[in-house]
């Protein structure tokens, strides 16, 4: 079921970011190197950045369309993002952190549940300053689950991370995924993080959408041992 | 009260008043200059910081003309209020806070951008409205350095002279302030009276650098 599509035109300094594509209920990898526009576009959906022309809907329900001048403020979205510096707030605790986003009402995703999947609850009453790189990354992933959004971005999330941390936090990653069954835009330049986690990849270069399809099958020949 | 005092306890309550006029003022325009695109903007930029090099006399002379009672302020005040601004208490607030309004701009906006827009960002996506972001998460990663920037501009209007002299004039007991007395007591041949008050002016600058100084540095480390 096609849950999420979005059509962001935004010019770039070096080339235009020019993107059309659908996601659907799952995890969806957008793959490409380093300044090649991931970032842009997952701001535009976001609503954190203004697209020269976009048109961007979530279940059923437009965010963005330039040609009717619609734009949800981005707190309108209901997207979580978890950015690459992760973006904690220095100056609250663990506690404060992943509370500042949860709504009046009933919330779809309860702190004990976040706290018993990501193992958070002994840090609650820590500062953020306290905490090693593996735990802000879980409190991250706490603090957008907690604002219970329609669609989860994650911006190269592990990209500082040495490689047994990343495997611990990949599988914290595949739990929230299991349990919580959020769809989410997985952003990464590591073929195999997005092998691990998603059922459907789309590969940008230089502010195109080059290919798509399912991970094994795009990263099996650049994977392959040479013979 | 004793003389030295007065005006000790008169420049320091005039200053303080002065910073409670601007800082409403500032912090929003700050906050537009660190955040904000917008037409104009450069003008406005350039506008503000007037103060900061033109003669204060020149900004005195502008603010007469204004606040007079045929200015366009002044006589409006005159005529409503029967409120008189030029040779009164609030020439000398006025006089202040116009000439410590750039210094306190610059420092807040500084104290702004060192606030990363990207925790700003996260923050409206977690569903806060900029005014919750605004109070929730900029203000209080900004708080060191934004008063940092008032204790700086405090100290400015505490030495300002220029601009005070014109508009307020040197009224004992109603007008003087730290700087306008010391001259007034130098032309007198005063002098024990002008070091006095000079040595009172030094510890407070002293006080206020030394103070703004290191609430700047504090928040260096902390943002």
């Amino acid at each position: 079921m096609i849950y999420f599509s979005a059509q962001v035109f935004l010019p770039l300094n070096h080339f235009p970011l020019e993107v059309a594509f659908e996601a659907r209920d799952l995890v969806t990898g957008v793959f490409g190197p380093s300044g090649c526009g991931k970032t842009s576009l997952l701001e535009s959906i976001c609503g954190l950045r203004s697209p020269t022309r976009a048109r961007i809907e979530l279940r059923g329900r437009l965010l963005a369309d330039a040609a009717k001048g619609i734009s949800l403020l981005p707190e309108k979205r209901n997207i979580g993002l978890v950015p690459q510096d992760l973006a904690l707030f220095p100056h609250l605790n663990v506690r404060q952190n992943i509370l500042y986003g949860v709504k009046k009402g009933a919330p779809t995703i309860h702190l004990d549940h976040i706290m018993e999947v990501l193992e958070i609850g002994s840090l609650l009453p820590r500062p953020i300053h306290s905490l090693s790189g593996g735990e802000k990354q879980r409190v991250a992933f706490a603090r957008a689950l907690l604002a219970s959004p329609e669609l989860l971005i994650l911006d190269e999330p592990l990209s500082s991370l040495n490689f047994a941390l990343k495997q611990k936090i990949v599988t914290y990653l595949i739990r929230i995924r299991d349990e919580f069954k959020i769809p989410m835009l997985y952003v990464s330049h590591d073929p195999l993080e997005i092998m691990e986690l998603c059922q459907e990849v789309l590969i940008m270069e230089e502010g195109k959408m080059i290919h798509r399809g399912k991970p094994g099958d795009l990263f099996r020949s650049c994977l392959s041992p040479v013979h | 009260m004793d003389e030295t005092w007065h005006i000790v306890w008169f420049t320091l309550g005039s200053a303080l008043l002065s910073m409670v006029v601007i800082l409403p003022i500032g912090l929003p325009l700050a906050w537009l200059l660190a955040r904000k695109e917008w037409p104009g903007k450069s003008i406005v930029e350039t506008i503000i910081a007037l103060p900061l090099v033109m003669p204060p006399v020149a900004t005195g002379l502008i603010l007469l003309k204004v606040a007079g009672r045929r200015g366009f302020i002044g006589s409006f005040l005159h005529e409503h209020f029967d409120m008189d601004i030029i040779f009164t208490w609030r020439a000398v607030v006025l006089a202040l806070a116009v000439m410590s309004f750039p210094l306190l701009v610059r420092s807040l906006r500084v104290a702004l951008e060192g606030v990363s827009p990207r925790l700003e960002g996260v923050a409206r996506t977690l569903g806060a409205s900029p005014l919750r972001v605004f109070f929730t998460v900029t203000l209080p990663l900004a708080a060191r350095g934004i008063i940092a920037g008032v204790v700086l501009a405090f100290a400015r209007a505490l030495g300002e002279f220029g601009a005070t002299v014109l508009i307020a004039g040197n009224i004992p007991g109603r007008t003087s302030t730290l700087a306008v007395s010391t001259y007034l007591y130098i032309q007198l041949g005063q002098d024990d009276a002008a070091w006095k008050l000079v040595a009172i002016s030094i510890s407070f600058a002293f006080v206020a650098v030394w103070l703004s100084e290191w609430l700047g540095r504090k928040q260096r480390v902390t943002v």
